[in-house]
Parts: structure tokens; C-alpha cells; sequence
């Protein structure tokens, strides 16, 4: 196995997977505005997606393309943490999960800005860019809906409380991040724990929402030894088009 | 076409005229500026008979980038220059690239030109300073909702990154 391709397949496939997801919201966001911040959120996350898997499939060195990895891998092929394949819920929800993601994406990007890997601190460098914006957006909006109306505040805690067996995984280091670690390329995941634990706990208390205090995880994402049974139902959609017609060309 | 010379019977072609063919190619998004007014043109050289120019991207996945570098190849095309592509990422393409007569142009097409303090300062409509957040987005990935207080006219603010 090349640590730097499994790398690189699971930093491209958590933006490609929870891109797809918080695309399902276009045209069903609660009003316009919320609607069209989804889809700019999923289409950065998709353009980092491409950059990422673009630069795994050159390593790779199989002649394959990002929209191959994209497109022709099974769900066991992937390399994305669970918390990004989980489905939507409600609005609460998809906004619990995009800032739970994003504040660990943020502190790796940062991380990853210092890369020794020339092509890795590049795109890095461009998509902490953006997911610094995804950020406060996702945290303004865990505060408002935290600290908003009991029915809104009530679906923001039964949002932490269900994504939060999702969230070790993201910080579950294993030999490729020890290996990445040692070449510099990438910080190890679990260093980022600290940092992430420092501001989520700041932000929960300002959305008057309560941290749940389990360190139990689920696990079986980035490794890809077993997803959720939604990564399939996802992927039957998001490749559907490949599936029916194979190489088709737009 | 002073910048065009005959040479042994061939055209050439200098990059200072390319830069000038390029700064009337209008952005596909936001048509009153040009793509050299918004910074995405980082180089043009030849390389040979063939200009290479250099192009980043504003937003990793603006789907705008496939039309620009449509309109780049369609530009030189007109002039018979063979072209090359560039994409380059690195350094990260930001708002401090756009020109200041890129800034005065988005101002008068109703586009708040971004400001390091995150936010507008001014209503590009009327002038007015009170003013209001409605989204951090907009109409495309470079953009945010504001409103007018003295105006009340909602207007597009281009994102400082």
C-alpha cells in the first residue's frame, strides 16, 4: 500500500462525500439564502475534491483520473470518515455535522499549509481559503439554532448527541498517519484532538448545548474496512450515470 | 498594432499585446470586469510559436474556471496565436490580485469591491453605510448577500479572501 495515495484518497473522499450529501439540499433548504449557501459549500467542497484526487491518482500511477476514483470505486473502496456519509437529517443536523467536520478541516488544512509535499501545501494553502469561510458560517448557525427557540435548541442537542459516536474517527490515527507524520507531509490526526476539543467546547457553550462526554467511536470509514449501509444507498445516485452509461462524456 | 512585428515573414507576437488581447476578455460571471482586472492571468511567455499563459482559479471549484479558460484559447485563436494552459494553485489566488480599476468597475456595476475588514463599506448603490448581512453567499462562489439600511436595496459583496 503507498501511504501517500491512501492519504490522499481519504483527504479528497471526505470533501467528495460530504460534498455530495450537502448538495442533496439543493432546492430543499429551509429558505434561499440557506439554499444557496449549501450549494457553495458543496461546490467548494467538490472543487477540493478534484485537486485532491486529481493529485492521488497521479500518485497512484495506474493512468486512472479523479472522476475514475470518483466514479468507478465501490463504497469499500473508499476512504472517508463516517461522519461525512451519514445522512442529512433536518436542517439542525446537516449544520451539526458540517460543523463538527469543519472545524477539524480547518485545523488539518492548517496543518497541511506547512506540508513538506510541494503539491499537498498547494492545494492547502487554497482550500483553507474556503473552509475558513465554511467555518464561521457553520459555527454562526450552531450558536443561532444552539441558543435559538426551545424546538430549535431541543433539535440541536438530539443533532450533537447522534453525530457525536462520529466524531473520534476523524482523530483516529493509524499506521498511514504515522508514516505521514514522519515524512512531515501531514500533521497527525490526533495531535489536532486538543485544538478541535478547545473550540468546540467553546462553541457548544455559547450555543447553550451540552458536550456529550463519551469517547466511544465508530470506526471502519478511513480505513475502509466498513462503512454505514448509507454510503451505498449514496453512491447509487452519485454514480448512477457512470453505472448506466459507462464513459459517457458530457 | 504597433506591438506586432514582421519578422523573416512571420507575425510575432509580444506578450505585452497578449496581456492587452486578455484585459478585454470579460469575465463569464461578472462581465463588467476583465479576467486581467480580476488577477486570474498570473504569466503569459512563449514558449516557441505557442503562448503559454498561466491562469489560477479564484474558488477551487468555480465552475466558472472551464468557461475562462474557454475564453482564453477562444481569444488568442482570433489572433492565430497557438495557446497553452496553465493551471497553477499555488500561491492561492486572492482578492488583493483585482486590480484598482477592477475595483472601481465591480463598485459601479453594483458589486461592493472586498475590504480587509471582512465586510463592505459601502452601499454601491447609494453610498450608504449602514448596512446589513443577508448571507454569507451569493450568487456565486466569490460573493456574499448585503443589504442597504438607508436604501433598502439588497446588493452582492465580493468575498475578501
Amino acid at each position: 500500500m503507498n501511504a501517500l495515495h491512501e492519504f490522499l484518497l481519504r483527504t479528497g473522499d471526505n470533501c467528495l462525500i460530504l460534498g455530495h450529501r450537502v448538495s442533496e439540499w439543493c432546492g430543499h433548504a429551509p429558505v434561499l439564502e440557506e439554499d444557496i449557501a449549501l450549494a457553495n459549500t458543496a461546490l467548494d467542497l467538490l472543487g477540493q475534491t478534484k485537486l485532491w484526487l486529481t493529485y492521488a491518482a497521479e500518485v497512484e500511477g495506474k493512468g486512472r483520473s479523479a472522476d475514475d476514483l470518483a466514479f468507478l470505486r465501490d463504497a469499500w473502496d473508499f476512504r472517508n470518515v463516517l461522519l461525512t456519509e451519514v445522512p442529512n437529517g433536518d436542517f439542525g443536523r446537516t449544520m451539526m455535522r458540517q460543523y463538527l467536520f469543519d472545524q477539524y478541516h480547518l485545523l488539518m488544512l492548517q496543518g497541511l499549509a506547512q506540508s513538506s509535499d510541494e503539491t499537498v501545501r498547494g492545494i492547502a494553502a487554497k482550500a483553507v481559503k474556503e473552509v475558513a469561510y465554511h467555518v464561521d458560517r457553520s459555527r454562526d448557525t450552531v450558536v443561532g439554532l444552539g441558543d435559538g427557540t426551545d424546538e430549535s435548541h431541543r433539535r440541536m442537542q438530539e443533532a450533537l448527541d447522534y453525530l457525536w459516536p462520529y466524531v473520534g474517527e476523524m482523530f483516529a490515527s493509524d499506521t498511514v498517519d504515522a508514516e505521514m507524520a514522519e515524512g512531515g507531509i501531514s500533521p497527525d490526526p490526533a495531535s489536532l484532538r486538543d485544538a478541535w476539543d478547545a473550540a468546540v467546547a467553546d462553541t457548544m457553550a455559547e450555543a447553550t448545548l451540552a458536550l456529550p462526554d463519551s469517547r466511544f467511536h465508530h470506526k471502519g470509514g478511513r480505513d475502509g474496512r466498513m462503512h454505514t449501509e448509507h454510503l451505498g444507498h449514496m453512491l447509487t445516485q452519485m454514480q448512477w450515470l457512470q453505472r448506466a452509461y459507462p464513459g459517457a462524456t458530457w | 498594432m504597433a506591438a506586432t512585428r514582421l519578422s523573416g515573414g512571420h507575425v510575432v507576437t509580444t506578450e505585452a499585446q497578449v496581456w492587452d488581447w486578455l484585459a478585454k476578455v470579460p469575465d463569464p460571471e461578472i462581465p463588467a470586469i476583465s479576467l486581467v482586472d480580476l488577477g486570474v492571468i498570473r504569466g503569459v511567455a512563449f514558449d516557441g510559436d505557442t503562448c503559454v499563459v498561466t491562469v489560477t482559479p479564484t474558488y477551487s471549484g468555480c465552475p466558472a474556471t472551464a468557461v475562462i479558460n474557454l475564453s482564453i484559447e477562444t481569444a488568442l485563436a482570433d489572433h492565430g496565436v497557438p495557446v497553452r494552459l496553465k493551471q497553477q494553485i499555488a500561491p492561492p489566488w486572492t482578492t488583493d490580485w483585482i486590480s484598482p480599476e477592477g475595483r472601481d468597475k465591480l463598485n459601479a456595476y453594483g458589486i461592493a469591491p472586498p475590504q480587509p475588514a471582512g465586510g463592505p463599506a459601502a452601499c454601491p448603490r447609494c453610498g450608504g453605510t449602514h448596512l446589513e448581512k443577508l448571507s454569507q453567499f451569493g450568487s456565486t462562489p466569490c460573493k456574499a448577500q448585503w443589504r442597504c439600511r438607508d436604501c433598502l436595496e439588497p446588493f452582492d459583496y465580493f468575498k475578501c479572501i
